[in-house]
């Protein structure tokens, strides 16, 4: 008999006692909140701010047709060398830089990803109440890798439409069949007497961008 | 369970060295009030957090109640998703299993994000066995490795070693297992993180092999969950050619939905955040992110057995948040080291001798590790009753019966060492069933209460030698009773 067999004849003579036939669309009971208090759209992105600061995130906000200069300025800040920048960024957001760009390549090993300075990346949703960017992969992402061996992570939050205010509402948007990366603030560890330490094996910087309105729009 | 740990002391003895230990108590003491303060206020504030903690709880027990489907489903979807599912019965087939995927790798080194599973599975001495060498990355793990320790804690395993015994770890052993510490290395929280960065960094970016565990599986999707705060886990599940991972079976959930109440119940019941600064989820392989090949391996190791167990089976409901144990006041005083176990603290009272049997010395006194004050029920985000699982085990140690063992029916036998206990349970029964002894006999030591020794002669002796005998009153309640009311009821 196959282990598989066994493990499975073990559950079912385990649980020869249980009559329980409830679907599971019923066997709980979901009256726990879809999000926490009654925020307007401003609200959301301003709780979104404070508590990304609040796990030592750093909080940049302005408008699109701001954006390159932005990110020009955090760039030249950290005196960074090399920039990668995944296949889909827009292209228009490092148009005020100089910093040489470093494509993100199927074949790039971690030893050359370790030699960048800084990355730039868009994100998928981001979660209000936890202060969280969620990144699934996609064209302006890039793979998981990219965000995590250089030092300096600067990522572009697209407000409000990409802000959510909690993690039920997070799930809905995301697709589980790509690999997701959910981020909340730099890496971080309290494993020396609960001192919390920045840094330890991911960015130890990480800077969000949070832009709104579209480019070239004009604001009334 | 893990091998690390044979010949244990029973929890006493172990218990009587640490609690002498001054060093470990305060290193203890500081760390457990320190992260019980900090979770009651990220408890507070979600108002739902009730609701939530019911939800985790009715997800789990029906996960439970139906495992088998989820088990098939989820071998189904993780198959569909491009990955391979392996099914192994006990550590050593897990192992043997690890072993030979990492060996037709061609590798002998892996990386490894921290696993209570592969802890359980003491993986990394049969690697060892096999020739291959298991690097733990998590800061912490890293700690217990480098000092040929043990962990002492689920969530922070060197919680027992303050800064400067963490230093003296890292100038006399790095060198041994790779970069060795930067010169003049101080004990601050940030040079001691950054010295493990430069040291483990090396590792990631050669790394062809991950091995690591999963906090959840989704059923549905074939999705698993790795929660953690340091990236040393996103190294390990996404630099790598190959990813290995060891899953206890109790870890499913149904639905992708179903993440939304322990995606906000177990930072804040752990790490005490709103949320911890890297969650990674993955389905399967993706191409050109991440790893190539994905093995995953489902584990029971004494899982089914604590299935069996209608009161016990509650225990498999544990996302290993640790939150019982930094309210204890037994593990704040002996330390995760004398439950002799991966699992420490209350969990650990009650699932490793479920997991391992009641056998050993140290797994039949586990259940007695406790005070029984129930703040580790208060914690619980999935409302795990752990006194009502620990006295349900005493009772099974004292009095014997039927249990499961490897899926087996059989009859344990009375515990050595609770006869005077027995005896005491029978003595009063029989009292309690028959009035007029019971009431001769409270008379009797009610008269002769002047002369009652102030502690128990024979076996009691160790039991009133740290509490007080309870005082017999003058007289007998039902003889005070008749003598003031006369029977009636008081007007």
């Amino acid at each position: 008999m196959s282990s598989r067999d066994v493990i499975l004849g073990r559950v079912r003579r385990a649980l020869a006692d249980v009559s329980d036939d409830t679907p599971y669309e019923q066997a709980v009971d979901r009256s726990y909140l879809r999000e926490h208090g009654a925020r307007s759209v401003a609200e959301t992105v301003d709780l979104l701010a404070e508590n990304l600061a609040d796990y030592r995130a750093i909080v940049h906000r302005c408008t699109a047709d701001g954006l390159p200069a932005v990110i020009a300025g955090l760039l030249a800040d950290r005196g960074s060398t090399s920039v990668l920048v995944p296949p889909g960024l827009d292209g228009e957001w490092l148009a005020a830089t100089g910093v040489p760009r470093v494509p993100d390549r199927a074949d790039s090993t971690a030893h050359e990803l370790d030699r960048v300075d800084s990355v730039v990346t868009a994100c998928t949703v981001a979660i209000a109440e936890t202060g969280t960017l969620v990144l699934d992969g996609g064209p302006e992402q890039g793979r998981r890798r990219v965000t995590l061996v250089p030092d300096h992570h600067i990522c572009v939050v697209r407000v409000p439409d990409q802000v959510v205010s909690s993690v039920p509402q997070a799930l809905l948007r995301l697709d589980p069949t790509r690999p997701l990366t959910w981020i909340s603030g730099p890496s971080a560890t309290s494993d020396i007497e609960l001192d919390r330490v920045e840094g330890v094996h991911g960015p130890r910087i990480l800077e969000v961008v949070l832009v709104s309105g579209r480019p070239g729009a004009v604001t009334a | 369970m893990s091998g690390t740990f044979v010949g244990m002391p029973a929890f006493p003895e172990a218990a009587h060295d640490a609690v002498n230990n001054r060093t470990l108590r305060g290193n203890l003491r500081h760390a457990t009030h320190t992260i019980r303060a900090k979770r009651a206020k990220a408890v507070a504030e979600v108002s739902d957090w009730a609701a939530l903690r019911e939800a985790g709880k009715q997800i789990k027990d029906h996960t439970l109640r139906h495992l088998d489907r989820y088990l098939v489903q989820l071998e189904e979807s993780v198959t569909a998703a491009g990955g391979t599912v392996h099914w192994a019965a006990d550590a050593d087939e897990a192992n043997r299993i690890v072993t030979r995927l990492v060996k037709e790798t061609g590798e002998t080194e892996v990386v490894k994000v921290k696993s209570m599973a592969t802890q359980e599975i003491a993986l990394n001495e049969a690697l060892e066995a096999e020739g291959i060498r298991a690097y733990e990355t998590d800061l912490a793990e890293l700690i217990v490795q480098l000092g040929k320790d043990r962990p002492s804690h689920i969530l922070v395993p060197a919680i027992h070693r303050n800064r400067g015994e963490i230093r003296d770890i890292f100038r006399s052993e790095m060198g041994a297992w790779g970069r060795p510490a930067p010169e003049g290395l101080t004990d601050t929280p940030a040079e001691l993180a950054d010295a493990a960065r430069l040291h483990l960094r090396e590792k990631f970016l050669r790394a062809k092999v991950g091995v690591s565990g999963a906090n959840f599986m989704v059923a549905e999707t074939g999705t698993l969950v790795v929660v953690e705060s340091e990236g040393n886990g996103r190294m390990c599940l996404t630099l790598p050619e190959t990813l290995i991972s060891v899953v206890g079976i109790e870890k499913i959930v149904p639905t992708w939905q179903d993440l939304e109440v322990f995606l906000q119940t177990l930072p804040r019941s752990s790490t005490a955040e709103r949320m911890n600064p890297y969650t990674s989820t993955w389905t399967g392989t993706t191409d050109g992110d991440g790893p190539r090949t994905f093995h995953l391996v489902l584990l029971d190791n004494g899982r089914t057995d604590t299935l069996a167990d209608e009161v016990g089976r509650q225990a498999l409901r544990c996302i290993r948040c640790s939150a019982c144990l930094n309210v204890c006041p037994v593990y704040e005083r002996a330390g995760g080291h004398a439950y002799g176990s991966v699992y420490p603290g209350p969990i650990g009272a009650i699932l490793s001798p479920q997991l391992r049997g009641t056998a050993s010395e140290i797994d039949a006194s586990l259940p007695y590790a406790s005070s029984l004050c129930g703040a580790c029920y208060e914690v619980c985000p999935v409302a795990i009753d752990i006194p009502e699982v620990l006295v349900h085990l005493r009772e099974r140690i004292v009095e014997g019966g039927p249990v499961t063992r490897e899926g087996a029916k059989v009859v344990l036998k009375p515990a050595k060492g609770h006869a005077a206990e027995r005896a005491a349970m029978r003595g009063a029964r029989w009292a309690f069933s028959h009035p007029g002894a019971l009431r001769a006999g409270q008379r009797l030591a009610s008269r002769t209460r002047r002369f009652h020794p102030r502690t128990l002669p024979g076996p009691g002796k160790a039991w009133s030698a740290s509490r007080d005998l309870p005082e017999v009153p003058a007289e007998p309640f039902r003889d005070w009773w008749q003598r003031t009311h006369g029977g009636k009821d008081a007007k």
